[in-house]
C-alpha cells in the first residue's frame, strides 16, 4: 500500500456522532482521493477533534461507516493504522528521549519510509542539531515541529492533522505547509482543521464547515 | 506492508520504557522504599516479639508488597498519557494487548522485582524461619507480576480520570484477595515445615491466566478511556 496507490481513498458515509447526549454532528459524508487534503472548519466545540479521533479510528462513530480503499476501518484494523498518521493536540512525544529516539521509536513501530532517517526527518523541520537534547528542553514550538517530522518517517499515505499550526511561528507554518504541499503532489491525502488559513493548492482542496 | 514483526515491536516498546524509566531513577526507588518503610512499621506498631512477629510476618510483607504494586501502578500509563504518546500506541499498526504487554513486563521490571530483592532483607527482619524464605521469594517473583497485570486493567479504566487513584484501589484490591491468600499462606505453611506446592502450582496458575487474559482485558480497557 503505498502513497501513489490510484485505489487509495477515505470515505465516509452518513457519519454521526453524539457526545453527553449532545449530536455534534450527523449524516456526515465526504470522499478524500489521493492528492486531496480535507480541511475541516468550525466554530470551537463543534466536532472538528472528535471527527478527526473518529477518522484515525480512536473513537467509533455512533452511526455510518469510515470506508479505506473500500473497506471498513475497523475491519482492516492495523492495515489501516499503518496508513494513517495521527498528530492531535497533545504531541506525542516522550520529553525524556532526545528528538531522535523518539522518531526512531515510531519509525520502528510504523511502516518505515524506506530513504528518510530520523536524521533527515529532523533537517526537514529544521531541528538539525538539537538530534540529542532531551525533548523536554526543546521550546513548544520545537515540540510540535518533532510532533509533524513523524509524518515524515513512515509511509503513511493518509494524515490526520488537529491544528498542525498551534504554537508554530510563520516559519514553522511555511515549513508544515509546504511538507504538506508535497504530500499532496507526491499522491499523499490530508485530513486537517485548523484556525489558520491553511495555504494549499486550491484545486486538491476540500471544506468541511461543521458549524453551516 | 513491511510493520516490524510481533516480537519486535514488544522489544521495542519493552526498551523504550526502561530507557525512560533509567532516565528518571529516582522513581524506581519509591515504591521499594514505601514497600520497606511500611513492613519496618509493624515491629513499632505491635512490640518486637519475634515468636509474634514470624506468626504475622509473611501476612504483613504480602499486604506491603500489594499496596507497594497499587501505588507504583498508577504511574504505568500517566505520563504516556499526558503527553499523547498513549493515543501513538493505540494508532500503531501492531495490536495493542502485546504492546500492553510489553509495557506492563518493563513496569514490573523496574518496580516489582526491586521488591524481590529487599524482600530478603525483610525476612530476616520479621524473624522469618529459614525454610519460609526462599518460599517468599517464589511467592513474590509469581505473584507481583499477578498484581501488575491485573492492576494494569484498572489503571487503564481510570486512565482518564483526574482523581483516579481512589477507584482504581477500590477496583484492583478486591482482584488481589487470591494472591495475597495463596501467597502468604504458602510462606507461613512452609515455615511450619510443611510442603507448599499446591500453592505454588495454584499461583502459577493465576499468573498464566493473567498473562494471557489480562493484555487483551487491558486493551480493550484503555480503547474505551481513550474514545
Amino acid at each position: 500500500m503505498s502513497s501513489s496507490s490510484p485505489a487509495a481513498a477515505l470515505d465516509a458515509e452518513n457519519l454521526t456522532c453524539i457526545r453527553d447526549d449532545r449530536t455534534l454532528f450527523s449524516g456526515l459524508s465526504f470522499r478524500v482521493e489521493s492528492g486531496q487534503a480535507l480541511v475541516v472548519s468550525g466554530r470551537n466545540g463543534s466536532g472538528k477533534t472528535t471527527l478527526l479521533r473518529t477518522l484515525s479510528g480512536m473513537r467509533m462513530p455512533d452511526e455510518g461507516a469510515i470506508r479505506w480503499c473500500g473497506d471498513d476501518i475497523y475491519r482492516l484494523g492495523s492495515d489501516y493504522n499503518a496508513s494513517t498518521a495521527y498528530v492531535g493536540h497533545r504531541d506525542g512525544n516522550k520529553l525524556d528521549l532526545t528528538p531522535l529516539e523518539n522518531l526512531a521509536f515510531v519509525r520502528s513501530l510504523g511502516d518505515p519510509h524506506p530513504d528518510l532517517q530520523p536524521a533527515q526527518a529532523l533537517a526537514t523541520v529544521d531541528l538539525a542539531g538539537f538530534e540529542d537534547v532531551a525533548t523536554r528542553n526543546l521550546s513548544a514550538g520545537q515540540q510540535r515541529r518533532l510532533a509533524l517530522a513523524r509524518l515524515l518517517i513512515t509511509r503513511a499515505p493518509l494524515w490526520i492533522l488537529d491544528e498542525p499550526f498551534t504554537s508554530l511561528d510563520t516559519h514553522g507554518i511555511a515549513i508544515v505547509e509546504e511538507l504538506a504541499h508535497n504530500h499532496l503532489v507526491n499522491g499523499g491525502m490530508l485530513v486537517v482543521t485548523s484556525h489558520h488559513m491553511v495555504n494549499l493548492d486550491s484545486s486538491a482542496v476540500i471544506h468541511l464547515n461543521l458549524s453551516a | 506492508m513491511s510493520t516490524a514483526p510481533l516480537s519486535h515491536a514488544f522489544l521495542i516498546l519493552f526498551k523504550r520504557d526502561l530507557t525512560l524509566a533509567y532516565r528518571k531513577r529516582a522513581e524506581i526507588v519509591n515504591p521499594l522504599l514505601f514497600f520497606v518503610l511500611v513492613t519496618a512499621m509493624f515491629p513499632l506498631g505491635i512490640g518486637a516479639d519475634p515468636a509474634q512477629l514470624r506468626d504475622i510476618g509473611p501476612g504483613i510483607i504480602w499486604v506491603a508488597a500489594l499496596l507497594a504494586a497499587l501505588l507504583s501502578l498508577e504511574t504505568i500509563f500517566r505520563s504516556d498519557f499526558e503527553d499523547g504518546s498513549l493515543e501513538q500506541l493505540l494508532l500503531c499498526p501492531h495490536p495493542l494487548s502485546i504492546l500492553m504487554l510489553a509495557k506492563v513486563a518493563a513496569h514490573w521490571v523496574t518496580t516489582g522485582l526491586p521488591l524481590l530483592l529487599v524482600a530478603p532483607l525483610l525476612a530476616v527482619l520479621l524473624d522469618l524461619p529459614e525454610e519460609a524464605r526462599s518460599t517468599l521469594l517464589i511467592t513474590l517473583a509469581l505473584g507481583t507480576p499477578v498484581l501488575s497485570l491485573v492492576g494494569t486493567i484498572g489503571v487503564a479504566l481510570t486512565v482518564g480520570l483526574r482523581r483516579g487513584g481512589m477507584i482504581l484501589s477500590l477496583l484492583v484490591l478486591p482482584l488481589y484477595v487470591p494472591v495475597l491468600i495463596f501467597a502468604a499462606s504458602a510462606v507461613t505453611t512452609a515455615g511450619a515445615g510443611l510442603p507448599v506446592s499446591a500453592h505454588l502450582f495454584l499461583l502459577t496458575a493465576l499468573l498464566a491466566l493473567a498473562v494471557s487474559l489480562s493484555p487483551a482485558a487491558t486493551a480493550a480497557a484503555l480503547r474505551i478511556s481513550l474514545s
